[in-house]
């Protein structure tokens, strides 16, 4: 991929997570931060990657922490998320929403 | 896999994490987004395993490490209390930071052993991930530290602590400049920008007060999707760029989302020090006056002569668990025909929307919960406002008193309320460090003790009347 098709990505996606994120209540501000910390989790992407290519015992010890670090903040993101949601199901929003 | 399916999983990722936001904008399609989220993750997480570059030499340390992860990771998740979730955040967010940090590392690394001069894209990149994403780690987990009081929740402030900063980020600059333009990839250079980055993290989140910490962990809840996105670019990787860049701008809005809430601007949350100006006048003019004590007793029998009565939950409540004790309280003098409402702050608990969370667990109906702005102009016709272990939040200072840390934050007025009853440990002051003069005024009636007693015991004393 050339650099500037890189660059072209990286700024669109910025202007969307800009955009994304509009009038949202207040009851919903811990969770929607919860869940962008899940979504960040995917630097575990890049740790597999690195894994996935050490060749020595300080390399792969570098790759494990990074998966392993990237792993927790996954599925411990998501787990913590869900459950703050589960919470609001079913039941009607005072006013507007 | 051919590449271009791996790069067309990763487009698929990407859409799924849009939806996602979108979808967590609306209480009623949240839930529904997290899961979109988390299928978006799956495939691209699936698709990276099998990129053709991933030696199956490593597998099995790949397969134990995530699995090692991913068991630790939901069993903490799923059994870490609601009232704890702020730390929780803040310790997950590090270890985002780490994960990216150690990426960035192994490129380094890597380059370094091989000899190749990596390009400058390459370069920078890396030398922004690491500082970024080590700034998020040591932030977050001093952060974490404070929110479980392992650490003092006040400001920690020194003489000199601003200059200490600056000078930290210009020797960090300087380093990068070094790495990237004069001597060329050093390891000494490169441990060195991880160390002050790590300092730098610790010592700009330490001065920032308990209260606002919900602020912070969103700041660098956005940091570390900077770093990810612009590991990146490292890795010439697009779910990295896409999700990365993504988190770290909603991120961004949201953090000065939740400062408007609170009506602040992200500059005095980071560099005010609220909390350092305690000693001012508010604490001397209170010195030697004592607050009106109550009984449960007492408290039962003001309230079940009320005609509508106002509940205030504060992060008291949240710490004792008690939000089923005053559901229980509110359930019977709802049967007695009394008007109860519940008033919710926009920071009450530690984290906006953290109590309506809390509430939500002890099955308290939605409807009866109000924001700020609809339940003030309610206080003046209210008989009682019953605040259970809220402090900042109440504290009437805030409306007039400049000199105040808090001045200016929105506050429930619920000293308009005929009379006030508050339900608190001791007369220890809240989160912020400010005393708070309402426990003083006339109509104010103290009910020592923890909330969860407390409660209980009114509920009791409510059946014996």
């Amino acid at each position: 991929m050339s650099l500037i098709a890189v660059v072209t990505v990286f700024i669109l996606a910025v202007f969307v997570g800009l955009e994304v994120i509009s009038k949202i209540p207040q009851t919903l501000h811990t969770p929607l931060m919860s869940a962008t910390n899940a979504i960040h989790g995917v630097i575990l992407v890049g740790g597999l990657l690195v894994l996935g290519r050490a060749d020595s015992d300080l390399m792969l010890g570098i790759g494990v922490a990074a998966v392993f670090f990237g792993t927790l903040n996954v599925v411990g993101g998501f787990v913590v998320t869900d459950r703050m949601l589960e919470m609001f199901k079913g039941r009607k929003r005072g006013k507007g929403a | 896999m051919n590449p271009e399916w791996i790069d067309v999983s990763y487009l698929f990722a990407a859409v799924c994490f849009m939806l996602a936001l979108k979808l967590l904008n609306s209480p009623v399609t949240a839930r529904r987004g997290n899961w979109l989220a988390m299928a978006g993750m799956a495939v691209a997480l699936v698709a990276t395993m099998l990129n053709p570059k991933i030696d199956s030499i490593n597998l099995g340390w790949i397969g134990g490490t995530v699995l090692a992860g991913a068991l630790i990771g939901a069993v903490a998740g799923r059994r870490v209390a609601m009232t704890s979730i702020p730390q929780m955040v803040a310790l997950l967010n590090g270890l985002g930071g780490a994960a990216v940090a150690m990426v960035a590392l192994f490129e380094f690394l890597d380059a370094l052993h091989r000899g190749v001069s990596p390009p400058p894209t390459q370069a920078v990149t890396t030398v922004l991930s690491t500082v970024i994403g080590s700034i998020s780690f040591s932030g977050s987990l001093l952060a974490f530290g404070k929110l479980q009081e392992l650490l003092p929740g006040r400001p920690l402030t020194f003489k000199g602590q601003q200059v200490l900063n600056l000078v930290l980020v210009l020797f960090i600059a300087g380093l990068a400049f070094s790495l990237l333009v004069l001597q060329g990839p050093t390891l000494a250079a490169f441990l060195l920008l991880f160390a002050a980055s790590l300092v730098l993290g610790v010592s700009g989140v330490m001065p920032i007060g308990g209260a606002d910490m919900p602020v912070v962990i969103s700041l660098l809840n956005s940091f570390t999707g900077c770093a990810a996105g612009l590991a990146g670019f490292l890795l010439m990787n697009t779910a990295l760029l896409i999700g990365g860049g993504l988190v770290g701008a909603s991120g961004l809005i949201l953090t000065l989302l939740m400062c408007k809430a609170m009506n602040r601007s992200i500059g005095n949350v980071l560099f005010g020090a609220v909390g350092s100006a305690v000693a001012s006048g508010g604490a001397s003019a209170m010195a030697g006056r004592q607050p009106k004590s109550y009984t449960p007793e007492d408290a039962a029998i003001l309230l079940s002569n009320s005609n509508s009565v106002v509940i205030v939950p504060g992060y008291g409540m949240a710490v004792a668990q008690a939000q089923h004790q005053v559901k229980e309280l509110a359930d019977k003098l709802m049967a007695m025909g009394v008007d109860v409402k519940y008033a919710i702050h926009p920071v009450a608990g530690r984290m906006p929307g953290h109590m309506n969370v809390l509430l939500a667990e002890a099955d308290v109906p939605y409807d009866l919960l109000y924001e700020l702005e609809e339940i003030n102009p309610l206080f003046p016709e209210t008989d009682v406002a019953l605040v259970i272990g809220a402090n900042d939040v109440v504290n009437p200072a805030a409306r007039y008193d400049k000199s105040s840390p808090i001045y200016g934050m929105p506050i429930l007025d619920v000293d308009k309320a005929r009379t006030v009853i508050v339900s608190k440990r001791s007369m220890n002051p809240g989160f912020a460090g400010v005393e708070n003069e309402l426990f003083l005024t006339d109509n104010c009636v103290m009910v020592f003790g923890s909330a969860k007693a407390s409660m209980s015991k009114i509920s009791a004393a409510l059946d014996n009347l």
